[in-house]
Formats: C-alpha cells, sequence, structure tokens
C-alpha cells in the first residue's frame, strides 16, 4: 500500500506505521455494520508491544475524533470521511463504498501519526491498542455527549456575537484566506466532479462507436481491414479513457473532497480561537467594571491570557504545518491528473499512429503492383 | 478519361449568397445562391490564364439537373447531392438551413458533386450538364423541353415490379442487399458519431471552469500563485481546441454522408434493372399465352378456360370466318410481340452491360474514397491526441513549480 502523503519528518524517523484493512460485515439482531482491521507497529517506549491489531468501526473513529479536538481545540484535526446518507437503499454499503471509506480512515490515522502533537495523545494510543471491551468502558468515562453539545452551543453562540474585537491580524488573515479557500476549492470539487460525468458519458458513447465499424467490416471486402482497423483504435482508446477515469476517482477527487472537509475544519479551528479569546476578552471587561476582587480576577485573567496564547501559538504552528501539506497536496494531485491525461493521450496517439503506418504500408503495396506492366 | 470534362476545364463553387425573391406562388422567399466559376484549363506551355466564367445557381436548380441525369441515365450509379437539411447533427451545430457554417458545408457538397458528374465518363458529356455549367437564361427551359419528366418512371410501377420479378440478375439483388446494409451502417455510425462528438465536447469545455478557478485562487497564494495562474491559462487553451478539432470531423462525416446517399443511387440502378426485367417477363408471358390463343383457335381444343370459350360453348361456335379473323389478328400481334420481345432482350442486356461497367467503377472509387476517408480520420484523431499532448505537458510544467 503506497501513503500518499508527506512525511513531515522523513519516513526515516517514523517510529509508528498504521493500517487500516481488511473490512468485515457484522450482523446482530439490532444492527449491521462494518468493521475495519487496525495494525499497529511501533518501536516507541510508551507502548507495551511492538505491534498491535485491533478491530474498528466508525463510530469508534468519530468518538477519537472528538476526543483529539475536545483536547486539542486550536490544532488542525484531519478529516474524517462524512456518514453515509442515501435515502431508501437497502444495501448501504457497496464495495466501492467501503473501499474509499477505507483509505480515507487510513489516511485519516496515519495524519494523527504525522502531527507533532497528536501522535502522542493518550485517547489515539488505546484507539490503537485497546480491545474491543476495553475501549468501550474507556469511552464511557470522560465528558459525555451533552458537554460537547455545550461547546457547540458556545461556539456558535460567541460566532453570533460578531467578529472578536482584540482578534491578532493574523487570524483575520487566515479567516479571510480561509472564506476563499474553501469557496475555490468546493468548486473545484464540482467541476472534478463534472469532468468525471463527461468522460463517463464520453466513454459510453465510444463503446458502441466502435462496434459499428466491424460491423460494416463485414459486407465489404476491400476496405473491412480498414475497417476493422479503426474499430480497434476506438477500442484502444475506449480502455485508456477508463483508466483516465480511474485516476481521476482515485486520486483527484478524494483529496479535494479532503480539502473540502478541511476547509470546514480550519474554520471551526479558527471559531474555537476565537471563542476562547472571548473568554479573556469578556472576563477583562467584567474586571473593568469590578471594583472590589481585583486580585482573584487577575489571577483568572492571567490564566485565560495564557490560555489564549497557548492556543493562538499552537494554531499558527499547525497552520503553517497545514499550509505547507496542502501545498505539497495540490502540485502532486494535480500534476499526477496532467500525467493522467499525458499517458491517455500518449496511448491513443501510439495506437492510431500504428494503424495509419498499417494503411499507407497497404497503399505502397497497390502502387507497387500498379506500377507492373 | 481523356475525354472527362475535369480534365479541361476547372470547376469550382466558389461563394454563397443569400437572396430573396418571389416564388412560383408569389411569396416572399429567403434563399441561397450558388456560384459557379469555370475557367478552361491552357496547357502550361502557353502561360496565359483563360478567363473565368461564371453564373449563378440555386440549390433547386441542382436537383432539376440530377434528376435529368438520373432519368436519362438509369444504369449509371449518379452522384448524389449533399442533403437538404442538417442531419446527425450533434448540439451544438445548427439544423438551420441559413446558417453559415451549413452553408458552407453545402458549398463544398455541391462543388463536390459537380466534379464527380464532370470526371464521370459518360455524364460528363451531357449537354444539358454543359448548359448548368456555362448558360444562366434559358437553363430551366432547356431541361424541361428534353421531356425527360415523361421519361421517368413512376415509384408505383417500380414498386410493383421489385415484388413481382421472378427472375432478376442475381448480382443486382445481392448488389440491393449490400447498398440497404450500406445505408443502414453508415447512418448508424453517422448518429453515434454526433454523440460521441457531442460528449468530447462537454469533456474539453468543462477543464474550461479550471481556467477561471485557478486564477481566483491563485490570488490568496504566495507560493502556488504563478502556478495554478498558469496552469488555468493552459486549461482554457484546452478547452477551446475541441472547436476546430470537431469542425473538421465535420467534413469526416459529410464524406460518409456522400455514400450514404449513393446508396439510394445504387439502388435506383437496381430498381431500373427489375422494372426491365419486369417489363420483359411481362412481355414474354403475354406473347405465350397470344401463341397458346392462337393454336387453341387453329387447333379448335380449348385447353385454357375463357369466357368467350364459355359463351361460344353457350351461344353456338363462331363461324370460320370469323375464326380466321382472329388467327390473322393474333398471328399479326404475335409477329409484333416477338420483335419487341427481342428488342427488350436486347435492352435488357445492354442495360445489365452498362449498369454493371459503371457499378465496377463505381465500387472502385468507393473503395478508394472510403479508405482516404478512414486515413484522414486517423489523422485527425493523431492531431487531436498531440494537442492534448502538449497542452498536458505545458499543464504539467505548472503544476510542477507550483
Amino acid at each position: 500500500m503506497i501513503n500518499q502523503y508527506k512525511f513531515e519528518d522523513g519516513p526515516e524517523l517514523r517510529d509508528l506505521f498504521i493500517t487500516v484493512d481488511d473490512p468485515e460485515s457484522h450482523i446482530t439482531a439490532i444492527e449491521t455494520f462494518i468493521t475495519y482491521r487496525v495494525v499497529t507497529k511501533t518501536t516507541r517506549g510508551e507502548f507495551d508491544s511492538s505491534e498491535y491489531e485491533v478491530r474498528r468501526r466508525y463510530q469508534d473513529f468519530l468518538w477519537l475524533k472528538s476526543k483529539l479536538e475536545e483536547a486539542h481545540p486550536t490544532l488542525i484535526i484531519p478529516p474524517l470521511p462524512e456518514k453515509f446518507i442515501m435515502k431508501g437503499m437497502v444495501e448501504r454499503f457497496s464495495d466501492e463504498f467501503i473501499e474509499t471509506r477505507r483509505k480515507a480512515l487510513h489516511k485519516f490515522l496515519n495524519r494523527i501519526a504525522d502531527h507533532p502533537t497528536l501522535t502522542f495523545n493518550e485517547d489515539f494510543k488505546i484507539f490503537l491498542t485497546a480491545q474491543a471491551w476495553e475501549l468501550s468502558s474507556h469511552k464511557k468515562q470522560g465528558p459525555g455527549l451533552l458537554s460537547r453539545m455545550g461547546q457547540t452551543v458556545r461556539a456558535v453562540a460567541s460566532s453570533v456575537r460578531g467578529a472578536v474585537k482584540n482578534r491578532p491580524e493574523m487570524f483575520t488573515e487566515m479567516n479571510n484566506y480561509m472564506e476563499t479557500f474553501s469557496q475555490k476549492i468546493n468548486l473545484l470539487d464540482k467541476i472534478a466532479h463534472r469532468i468525471y460525468k463527461e468522460e463517463k458519458d464520453y466513454f459510453n458513447e465510444m463503446k458502441e462507436y466502435g462496434p459499428i465499424h466491424t460491423l460494416w467490416s463485414a459486407s465489404e471486402e476491400d476496405i473491412a481491414d480498414s475497417l476493422k482497423g479503426v474499430a480497434s483504435c476506438i477500442e484502444h482508446c475506449c480502455r485508456a479513457t477508463e483508466k483516465r477515469m480511474a485516476g481521476l476517482s482515485e486520486h483527484l477527487l478524494p483529496i479535494l473532497h479532503e480539502y473540502v472537509l478541511y476547509s470546514e475544519i480550519l474554520m471551526g479551528v479558527l471559531k474555537r480561537r476565537d471563542q476562547i479569546q472571548g473568554e479573556l476578552d469578556s472576563k477583562v471587561d467584567a474586571l473593568a467594571n469590578k471594583k472590589t476582587e481585583k486580585d482573584l480576577f487577575s489571577e483568572e485573567i492571567g490564566k485565560l491570557e495564557d490560555k489564549v496564547e497557548r492556543a493562538n501559538n499552537a494554531l499558527k504552528a499547525d497552520w503553517d504545518r497545514w499550509k505547507q501539506n496542502m501545498h505539497w497536496d495540490m502540485r502532486s494531485t494535480f500534476t499526477n491528473v496532467a500525467e493522467n491525461n499525458l499517458r491517455y493521450y500518449e496511448e491513443c496517439l501510439a495506437t492510431w499512429e500504428s494503424f495509419l503506418t498499417s494503411q499507407r504500408v497497404d497503399l505502397h503495396v497497390d502502387e507497387d503492383s500498379e506500377d507492373r506492366p | 478519361m481523356e475525354d472527362c470534362l475535369a480534365k479541361k476545364m476547372e470547376i469550382t463553387v466558389s461563394e454563397a449568397e443569400k437572396r430573396t425573391g418571389r416564388n412560383a406562388m408569389n411569396i416572399q422567399e429567403t434563399y441561397t445562391a450558388y456560384l459557379i466559376e469555370t475557367r478552361a484549363v491552357e496547357s502550361q506551355s502557353e502561360g496565359q490564364c483563360a478567363p473565368v466564367e461564371s453564373l449563378w445557381r440555386r440549390y433547386s436548380e441542382f436537383e432539376l439537373l440530377r434528376n435529368y441525369l438520373s432519368v436519362t441515365y438509369p444504369h449509371i450509379v449518379v452522384p448524389p447531392l449533399p442533403e437538404k437539411r442538417a442531419d446527425f447533427v450533434w448540439h451544438k451545430l445548427s439544423a438551420d438551413n441559413m446558417d453559415p457554417d451549413f452553408v458552407e458545408r453545402r458549398r463544398i457538397g455541391l462543388e463536390n458533386f459537380l466534379l464527380r458528374v464532370a470526371s464521370h465518363p459518360v455524364l460528363c458529356q451531357d449537354k444539358i450538364f454543359y448548359a448548368f455549367l456555362m448558360q444562366e437564361g434559358g437553363w430551366k427551359e432547356m431541361v424541361n423541353e428534353t421531356g425527360f419528366q415523361l421519361k421517368a418512371d413512376s415509384r408505383l410501377k417500380a414498386l410493383n415490379a421489385t415484388f413481382r420479378v421472378k427472375n432478376p440478375d442475381k448480382r443486382f439483388t445481392e448488389l440491393k442487399h449490400y447498398s440497404d446494409e450500406l445505408q443502414s451502417v453508415i447512418s448508424h455510425l453517422l448518429r453515434v458519431r454526433a454523440r460521441v462528438a457531442d460528449r468530447l465536447y462537454g469533456v474539453y469545455k468543462v477543464h474550461g471552469n479550471y481556467g477561471r478557478v485557478f486564477s481566483e485562487w491563485s490570488a490568496i497564494e504566495k507560493e502556488m500563485g504563478d502556478g495554478l495562474q498558469s496552469a488555468g491559462h493552459h486549461m482554457d487553451v484546452y478547452a477551446a481546441s475541441i472547436d476546430d478539432i470537431l469542425e473538421e470531423e465535420e467534413h469526416y462525416a459529410d464524406q460518409l454522408k456522400e455514400y450514404l446517399f449513393y446508396a439510394e443511387a445504387l439502388r435506383a440502378v437496381c430498381r431500373k434493372h427489375e422494372l426491365m426485367q419486369y417489363d420483359l417477363e411481362m412481355a414474354a408471358q403475354d406473347l405465350t399465352s397470344k401463341k397458346q390463343q392462337c393454336e387453341e383457335l387453329a387447333t379448335g381444343t380449348v385447353r385454357t378456360f375463357s369466357l368467350k370459350g364459355m359463351t361460344s360453348k353457350l351461344f353456338g361456335q363462331e363461324t370460320p370466318e370469323q375464326r380466321e379473323a382472329k388467327i390473322k389478328v393474333l398471328e399479326e400481334q404475335i409477329q409484333e410481340g416477338e420483335e419487341q420481345l427481342k428488342s427488350k432482350n436486347l435492352e435488357g442486356r445492354d442495360f445489365v452491360k452498362s449498369a454493371w461497367a459503371d457499378i465496377e467503377r463505381f465500387k472502385e472509387q468507393k473503395n478508394h474514397d472510403l479508405k482516404e476517408a478512414l486515413i484522414s480520420y486517423a489523422v485527425m484523431q493523431i492531431s487531436m491526441c498531440k494537442k492534448g499532448i502538449q497542452v498536458w505537458t505545458n499543464a504539467k510544467e505548472c503544476f510542477s513549480k507550483m
């Protein structure tokens, strides 16, 4: 399996290797769900063993993500593939869907492993190593759904209050950037899907086009070979089109989709930072109005100021890292798209050129026979 | 081929012009007129250019010419005219007869038609054809004076013959099947080709959207900006390139269409043969029955049932004088009939011989032309691939430098 993402520190320095594979269907009285095998190999001291194999379902990944968001509100947590929402389908999961999801989950865990901070997160370690029952019991501890909802409500409330007044310039710039980026990446996602659809339609028509020439050759003598040659070229181009489509769906479409998700994640991270700052600001305002208990407030404010500084620094560092990775991802993905198209045209060119050569050879043969007295 | 007109004269349909005028019912109409230019081919040594002669014709006059040729030379596979109305169009092309692209392609088709006729060993010698090229006024009257419309076989007669003929020449039967197959397969091919063109257009044009979005995105990026912007430009080039590509393909489609319509011309020759053969069979049948009648009268035996026989049995035999008179009439008719049958037989054989000669000529032309067309199609595909390679190579460079 090829890991298609950048290692910040280079592969030699990695000490945690994770794979997600082997989807399996589980049927109980209540529900049907898929589990994936998660294999971890590591040389890290804090892990009791050097190799782990566990089974996880999508719900478990969701839990991990929310724990990471909780612990690191201003870090950029990698995107998870979305829940499957399809109306009225009996067979919820097609093989294609499961495979796409598996690849995305694999990427998700590896991105966390690559992250300088998240890689040492305790919940992450438990996710990778705990047996099913251990994980269940661990999940039941800690703040539950309601507290998470509370955070979300507060975040929404603070955004309703409007842009934070003391927001550092840098974060306003980030906000502006993300708004435009989000717009553009969504457009690119739509365009890429459109291209895929058009290529598919083209492929379907080409499939019918080639065989007509073969059919025609059946009622001809002299030109039968030429007709069959054209039919074979068209079939060849058909196969090349299929490969081109596969390239799109395997590389471009997933990456663009990830960055659509990333843009949502980043907007959320910026909001949470604003919210943390908002806590500090409101306390500062409150202090200004208070005449007594100033000392107590100062201590609280001091703590909040630290919190804000930590959050800002974490976000700044992660933002730089994210931008670098994004840059790398976009460059390699679009270069790959160009290579894909090049391969397509080169294959088609070769097949038509060899047809042409065969035809011109025939013409020369005919001319020679005419010259004979 | 030495006598062929095409070698002695340059013929072009050089221009098309919109005209308005009043038609036969005094209603204002718009039509397109085509300029036919001719120039005698001078021998190189003279170094002088002969003057260009020209006249204007409209499509309906071309139709009249072709009808005249089809009726006057029924044993010849007469070249077809380009289509009257745009057919097998993909969405971007207009089906409107007044559309400039359609008019342009029709102009080329009409020129092709004239060149085909001018290079045909038999047709090029026709005076009406020559007059069509050289004489603007009074040409229509000249054609009508030939009275060719009277010589035309009715469609009903031809259909009747097709169903009832007993012994047509096997080669013509095979040829008819071939022309049916040819028509069917080329129609199918043209239909699907139009759909493929539509889809290909879609693929290319959607890539054009990249250009705009890349450009807008590049505005917020520092390092990636230049790469994105220039890649976007190449995507625009890619999207625009499909227009020329598909326009060229239309000419290929027109080449196939010509042979689609040639299938109808082939069928016309087969129909003429069936008609002549049926005529012959009917004449032979008629002669045989008259001979039989004669024999019966002469010998007094009635072998075949006839109303006359019945009535004479009921109302008494005819007199020997009456019988003699009848026999005499019949003998005359039989004499005439035998001569007619002989000449019809001769006509039929001549027709088969000359028709088959032209069909062989046509087959060679068709094989040559279609092979050339397929080769030109391959050349177009190759050109399209090379353009694609160039654009994506440029785009790849821009992306890799992002």
